[in-house]
């Protein structure tokens, strides 16, 4: 089985597990022509991580890692609020500037200059974070412009925004992706780097590719982040987002070695991330349980999907049957 | 003289693959033995077994003393050390970071009221590097040398260890012409002490100026053991290469049209520093060109670069008679050109990835990233090549992995026939793969030149590379030394060519 259906899954049986301890889960109610309900919530809140791990996919498909997204929402929140006399849209742009920027020079820093990229990403959350801090003043900057803010607030035909913007993300990304060889040549790379130096498959141009699409969702979700809260944070927003998104990556089916990826399996990952999360705040579990709890869940997603412990399992069967 | 280490009925298999099968090996005191094999003959199995790195599935080695006689079985390298068995790997495996001195005490470090004692560690260590005349700072970081050096610090350890036996697995092949001659000092030095010493080496000169007795392995098994004085050159060669120099007058002149055609690929002057030295080459359509000589005589290096994957450093690429510059597999890919490369797994495959996805692969680069292949073109494709060239596969939609290794490598001569290139380089293709995909490979050799397709063929067998070929380019040590056609072109010819070239 495709490890993207584990993942779903996984997540069907977290939902019901939800469901058995609270009858109303899943409920959907409509008021002033807007959904409700806690699956809706989910499904919102889980926008940021799902579009900083989509663009981590690609980067883990080809071998590497990203480490600066979560720095990189946090700049593109501040670009934002340089333009914001330019109205939303000129907001939009500079954050997705910024974003674009940090992807490249991430993209330079591994192809032109060959720093491994875990190495040339934490360099850039470090400094693109202090970026980020230096453009706002050290300062938490609200956001007033309400057409700007409506990114993260508002909803369009009773689904928020956001998650619009997911949809939209995903269908553009994976038709770019599977439309066209460049998905392929992602894989090729993360299969097989030196094999595809041999096929005179530039594997620099689609490593600079990768980093510079993480850049650009890192920033799509800070403009979610910051809108939402109405407010950037340039020390908080997007803090840890990059190991989250990691994880769901993981958890979505996609191997750290790179290779074959699935932006699919990396939805379900992040939604599992966030259910685990709103069922922690949900049910009244200690807060400082949280990070155990989550610990808990994700050891046993990825213990399930292991191959050694299938063929464990499979194993074991055979054992009992005979 | 008195035998010092015997090793009898040696086994070892790693999964299905027979590295070693019944295999011995006897070493005496106060003589330098060489071990000599092709690439895949064992020599390093075998040599990994007497330092404790693998373990052999079967088999004896005993230790002869004066009076005794103890059957051994190290379960580490440092067990066989403690053993008297002292062994050189060709890389370097010491620690980059540590002084040159801290190396060679590694593991038995010299200690003075349970503290390193740092002083009697560096004047040792000075003395070890002196007997190979060596005057280093012992106090410096072993990777602030290069390689030669930190080969010759790893020889002096093993030196150090007092063994009774000396395992020098392919030592002298960064050292130049200078330290493999203070090398050589000090191993007649040791020879007369009356340590055993094992000496690998592919450089056949070598063997022939240091040691007394060569033992012989082919495809993992024992071919013999000989005294080198008795044993001519082209004897060696053969014996290796698993021909006898007599037979073979082989019977295949299908294609005499190599003569009529023009040459439309020549290099002049060719070469790369350090890799291989200026050549002349032609290439003709419908003909397939064998590179022969041992490993490492350059044979792959002529193939990397000329399919661009290393850079020239002088000479001329001419197709057409139009000066072509070849900076990168692209532009090889551009002019015609198809690479099978060395190794499958780490140069070819795309583990993973489907068998589809890795035949249209090549393919799809050709075509740039937007101009994709639909699924039903790629679909069309992979199985046009999957029966035509009988891949063994349930369907196209298997990851190549779980091919065997015969097959994978169809799949990737199906890749580069995709793209219908005019010159297929060939380097290794039947290596490691069962005698069926083996000769299926060659048939399929035989039929592109037959349709007109260049072919250059680098094989470690001999036999298949004269069977095959129209034309033998013969190497030795990184330089093209003379060229056979037909009716010229046998294994006698080549092999007394490799031996009597300087």
């Amino acid at each position: 089985m495709k490890t993207q259906w584990w993942s779903l899954a996984a997540l069907l049986v977290l939902l019901l597990l939800n469901a058995v301890m609270n009858p109303a889960f899943f409920a959907v109610s409509i008021h002033d022509g807007q959904l409700y309900g806690s699956l809706i919530d989910i499904a919102f809140r889980s926008v940021p991580l799902i579009l900083t791990a989509l663009g981590m996919t690609l980067v883990i498909a080809t071998g590497g890692v990203d480490l600066s997204v979560g720095s990189t929402a946090a700049f593109a929140g501040a670009c934002a609020t340089l333009a914001l006399g330019g109205g939303w849209l000129s907001a939009l742009a500079a954050a997705l500037l910024g974003g674009l920027a940090v992807g490249l020079f991430n993209g330079l820093l591994i192809t032109a200059l060959g720093l491994q990229p875990i190495i040339a990403t934490l360099i850039s959350m470090v400094s693109t974070r202090g970026l980020a801090q230096l453009v706002l003043g050290g300062q938490i900057l609200p956001i007033a412009n309400p057409s700007y803010v409506a990114i993260g607030t508002s909803a369009f035909l009773g689904v928020p925004v956001a998650i619009w913007i997911v949809v939209f993300s995903c269908l553009v990304l994976s038709l770019l992706l599977r439309r066209t060889t460049a998905g392929l040549f992602i894989e090729a790379v993360g299969a097989n780097s030196l094999a595809s130096r041999f096929i005179g498959l530039s594997e620099k141009k689609v490593r600079l590719v990768v980093y510079t699409l993480a850049g650009l969702f890192a920033a799509l979700s800070g403009v979610v982040l910051s809108t939402n809260i109405r407010a950037v944070d340039g020390n908080n927003l997007g803090l840890y987002l990059e190991l989250d998104a990691i994880l769901a990556v993981v958890i979505g089916g996609t191997r750290l070695s790179g290779g074959r990826f699935s932006l699919l399996g990396t939805v379900f990952g992040a939604l599992i991330i966030q259910t685990v999360t709103t069922t922690i705040n949900t049910q009244g579990i200690r807060v400082e349980l949280m990070l155990m709890v989550k610990a808990l869940v994700v050891i046993a997603i990825c213990l399930a999907q292991s191959t050694r412990v299938s063929q464990l399992w499979t194993r074991l069967r055979q054992g009992a049957m005979s | 003289m008195s035998v010092i280490l015997e090793a009898r009925g040696i086994s070892k298999s790693f999964g299905p693959a027979k590295a070693l099968v019944d295999v011995g090996l006897t070493l005496r005191a106060g003589e330098i033995h060489s071990l000599m094999g092709e690439n895949g003959a064992g020599k390093s199995t075998l040599i990994k077994i007497l330092s404790g790195i693998h373990r052999a599935d079967s088999g004896v080695i005993e230790l002869v003393g004066e009076k005794t006689r103890e059957t051994i079985a190290p379960r580490s390298n440092q067990e066989a050390q403690s053993l008297g068995l002292s062994t050189v790997f060709q890389e370097v495996n010491l620690v980059p970071t540590l002084t040159v001195a801290e190396n060679i005490y590694l593991g038995r470090e010299l200690k003075r009221f349970g503290i390193l004692d740092k002083r009697k560690m560096c004047e040792g260590a000075k003395r070890a590097l002196a007997r190979l005349g060596l005057d280093i700072d012992v106090n410096a970081n072993l990777e602030d040398f290069p390689i030669a050096i930190q080969q010759m610090v790893a020889i002096a350890r093993a030196l150090d260890l007092k063994a009774r036996v000396l395992i020098l697995d392919e030592v002298t092949s960064s050292l130049d012409r200078m330290e493999v001659e203070s090398l050589f000092a000090v191993l007649r030095q040791l020879k007369s002490e009356g340590l055993a010493i094992v000496f690998i080496s592919h450089f056949l000169d070598q063997i022939y100026e240091i040691c007394d007795r060569v033992t012989v392995l082919r495809n993992g098994r024992f071919v013999g053991d000989w005294t080198l004085s008795e044993l001519p050159r082209t004897q060696l060669i053969s014996k290796m290469m698993g021909r006898e120099l007599e037979a073979t007058e082989r019977a295949l002149s299908n294609t005499d049209s190599s003569e009529a055609q023009p040459a439309w690929l020549e290099c002049e002057g060719l070469a790369r520093a350090g890799s291989i030295e200026p050549f002349a080459l032609n290439i003709r359509a419908g003909e397939t060109l064998g590179l022969a000589g041992l490993l490492g005589s350059g044979r792959s290096e002529l193939i990397r670069l000329l399919f661009g994957i290393d850079h020239k450093t002088q000479g001329r690429l001419k197709i057409d008679g139009t000066e072509i510059a070849i900076d990168d597999a692209t532009d090889a890919i551009r002019n015609g050109f198809a690479l099978v490369p060395e190794d499958r797994k780490t140069q070819s495959i795309f583990p993973g990835l489907s068998v589809r996805e890795n035949i249209v692969l090549a393919l799809q680069t050709q075509r740039s990233w937007a101009r994709a292949l639909s699924r039903r073109e790629q679909n069309e494709i992979a199985s046009r090549f999957i029966s035509a060239m009988g891949i063994k596969t349930t369907d196209a939609e298997q990851p190549i992995e779980t091919l065997s290794g015969g097959n994978q490598q169809k799949a990737i001569l199906a890749r580069w026939l995709a793209l219908e290139p005019r010159l297929l380089l060939l380097d290794e293709p039947t290596r490691g793969i069962d005698v069926g995909a083996k000769a299926e490979i060659l048939k399929l050799v035989r039929d592109l030149s037959a349709k007109g397709k260049s072919v250059v063929l680098v094989a470690t067998e001999l036999e298949e590379v004269v069977r095959v070929s129209d034309r033998v380019a013969v190497l030795k040590d990184h330089r093209k030394i003379g060229e056979l056609t037909r009716p010229n072109l046998n294994e006698n010819a080549v092999l007394s060519l490799i031996g009597e070239a300087p």
